[in-house]
């Protein structure tokens, strides 16, 4: 769209006061976690610190025990993303490039899951895993993921679809075995689509609340979410220690963010992921 | 055409299938139908469930407290997300207009929506705390007297939610129309400016109805999410003050994971389901009027 040259510069200044109003809270955030406790208080706030520390960001690691939900964090992330990236391709490539009774029904059905509220699920699943003694532990929140989703399978799925028929054919009649072809062949050319699904799985994996509210209890087994959010109760919800610990829980996600950010760009906008 | 092409591919597709649909099976089908049988029970984890009929929904019906929180997730939802639409296709429309910077500014504005609700949570209620908060200090600094405690305050705690999650969301929907103004045919525009339309009836009547589809998935979705909305108010508030902002999710989980009343809370799960389902389908049915496919 052609715009007259005076409203161009309404256009640039208006997208910076947006950035702005982006930026600002993050500035607010930073600013407060570099403060000694004398100076959080003071009016008019100040963005840059008298005196920077890096006290808050010690307690929040060390007393918060931050580096305790970082790990629990990981070890439920990085299994539930890493298994769900394996049985939603090898799945997605079953649905897209072999042949056998029922394939679309089932794959109807798998798609039929991704509209059924999650609200519906919370407490069947949780007396679910209640039963075989699963509460306070991490499976509840690595299972689900890793057995592969119904999102993930269907856009490992659209992926697969754009894979040449020549070289399945070519591979059969090799008298190769589809698990031979697929993780020979096949699997590395979804370099792409695995990077796009391993960041939105990761993501939902370091951000999510919810589960770990419901199925973990123990002080020792929190994710990073929870341990932030309980130290608004504890430590008389010191605005320098809060400040501190909602940073390093952003922080992870922001380098993946700037270094990966073609894949969640791309993933977003041509399938909707979030 | 070869019938057959790999040795047992049924067997090898099935053992690929097997994780997904097994998960769905055991995640998503049994647990609904569980769901559903448990909405007819008293159960608390600890016993057995025990059959009391439709006791729960009759008692729903009856209680004010839901009756509240049906508004509640109204109120977020009629204002929440034309909030976000217009906001993000704004933005959108403009920045697609700027050349070079224009990956830059996606790169900020989507900033907001990699990082976790709770951790943007505890930022903005420090923003908004009454006393010291940055937006009262900044306001006492230019004058006013008296700032509100914004999350304090009934009437305030839900616009002050809401311009948060518009805040939290900009960026994706951001993403996502970008990706659909692309798609505006290049000449509608100009025939439209050749017409000597101004650029709000080229807006009007090419690019919204163009970006349409668009608008309909982040309001389809954006809808479903809202409804469902726990954690922001979870950490923000609580659901105060005096449950001005406790949602329907925020309902069902104390009910459930606090009271262990989660037979009555399955009900609950339930009715919110069926409420979605209705909204949604409304949308559907809206949509052949203003969604140009």
């Amino acid at each position: 769209m052609k715009v007259l040259p005076r409203s161009r510069a309404l256009v640039y200044a208006i997208l910076i006061v947006v950035a702005v109003a982006v930026l600002l809270p993050f500035a607010f955030m930073l600013s407060t976690s570099f403060k000694p406790p004398r100076e959080i208080y003071e009016v008019p706030f100040r963005f840059i610190p008298r005196q920077p520390t890096l006290a808050n960001y010690k307690s929040a690691l060390l007393e918060v025990n931050l580096a305790r939900g970082t790990l629990n964090t990981v070890a439920i992330a990085v299994p539930s993303t890493l298994g769900g990236l394996l049985t939603a391709s090898f799945a997605g490539f079953a649905f897209a490039k072999l042949r056998f009774p029922g394939r679309e029904a089932l794959f109807a059905m798998l798609i039929a899951t991704m509209m059924v509220p999650g609200v519906l699920l919370l407490i069947p699943q949780f007396s679910a895993f209640a039963e075989i003694g699963w509460v306070d532990t991490f499976w509840p929140l690595i299972v689900p993921g890793a057995m592969g989703t119904a999102m993930a399978t269907f856009m490992m799925r659209q992926f697969f679809k754009g894979v040449p028929d020549e070289i399945i054919d070519a591979a059969a009649l090799d008298g190769a075995t589809p698990f031979y072809l697929f993780t020979r062949i096949v699997f590395p050319l979804a370099r792409p689509a695995l990077i796009t699904l391993a960041v939105f799985g990761f993501k939902g994996a370091w951000n999510d609340y919810f589960g770990p509210l419901v199925y973990l209890s123990s002080p020792d087994k929190m994710n990073i979410q929870q341990m932030i959010a309980a130290t608004q109760n504890a430590y008389g919800g010191d605005p320098g220690i809060l400040m501190a610990g909602s940073a390093l829980a952003m922080v992870p996600l922001l380098v993946m963010f700037l270094f990966a950010q073609r894949y969640f760009i791309e993933g977003i906008a041509t399938t909707g992921l979030k | 055409m070869q019938a057959r092409r790999f040795e047992r591919e049924a067997f090898w597709a099935y053992a690929f299938i097997a994780p997904p649909v097994l998960g769905a099976i055991a995640f998503a089908f049994l647990p609904m139908a569980a769901s559903l049988f448990l909405s007819f029970t008293r159960y608390d984890v600890l016993t057995p469930p025990q059959w009391i009929g439709l006791d729960n929904y009759r008692r729903l019906f009856n209680d004010d407290f839901f009756v509240g929180r049906t508004a509640v997730n109204t109120v977020f939802y009629l204002m929440g997300v034309p909030l976000g639409i217009a906001a993000a296709l704004t933005v959108a429309v403009l920045l697609n207009q700027v050349g070079a910077l224009r990956g830059l500014f996606r790169t900020v504005y989507f900033i907001p929506s990699v990082c976790s609700i709770v951790a943007v949570a505890l930022v903005w209620k420090w923003i908004y705390r009454a006393d010291l908060g940055l937006l009262n200090m900044t306001l006492t600094s230019m004058g006013v007297r008296d700032p509100p405690a914004w999350l304090n305050e009934p009437e305030l705690v839900k616009p002050s939610l809401i311009f948060m999650g518009v805040w939290t969301s900009i960026g994706f929907n951001v993403v996502v129309y970008l990706a659909a103004l692309q798609t505006v045919p290049r000449h509608l525009i100009e025939a439209a400016e050749l017409d000597g339309a101004n650029a709000w009836q080229r807006f009007w009547h090419v690019v919204f109805p163009v970006v349409s589809p668009t608008t309909f998935f982040l309001v389809v979705t954006g809808t479903i999410a809202t409804l469902q909305n726990f954690d922001q108010v979870y950490v923000m508030t609580r659901g105060g003050p005096t449950y001005a902002s406790a949602t329907f999710m925020l309902y069902i989980y104390v009910t459930g994971f606090q009271y262990f009343q989660m037979g009555y809370a399955s009900a609950m799960a339930w009715l919110l389901a069926l409420g979605v389902l209705l909204v949604t389908r409304s949308h559907f049915a809206l949509a052949k009027r203003w969604v140009h496919e």
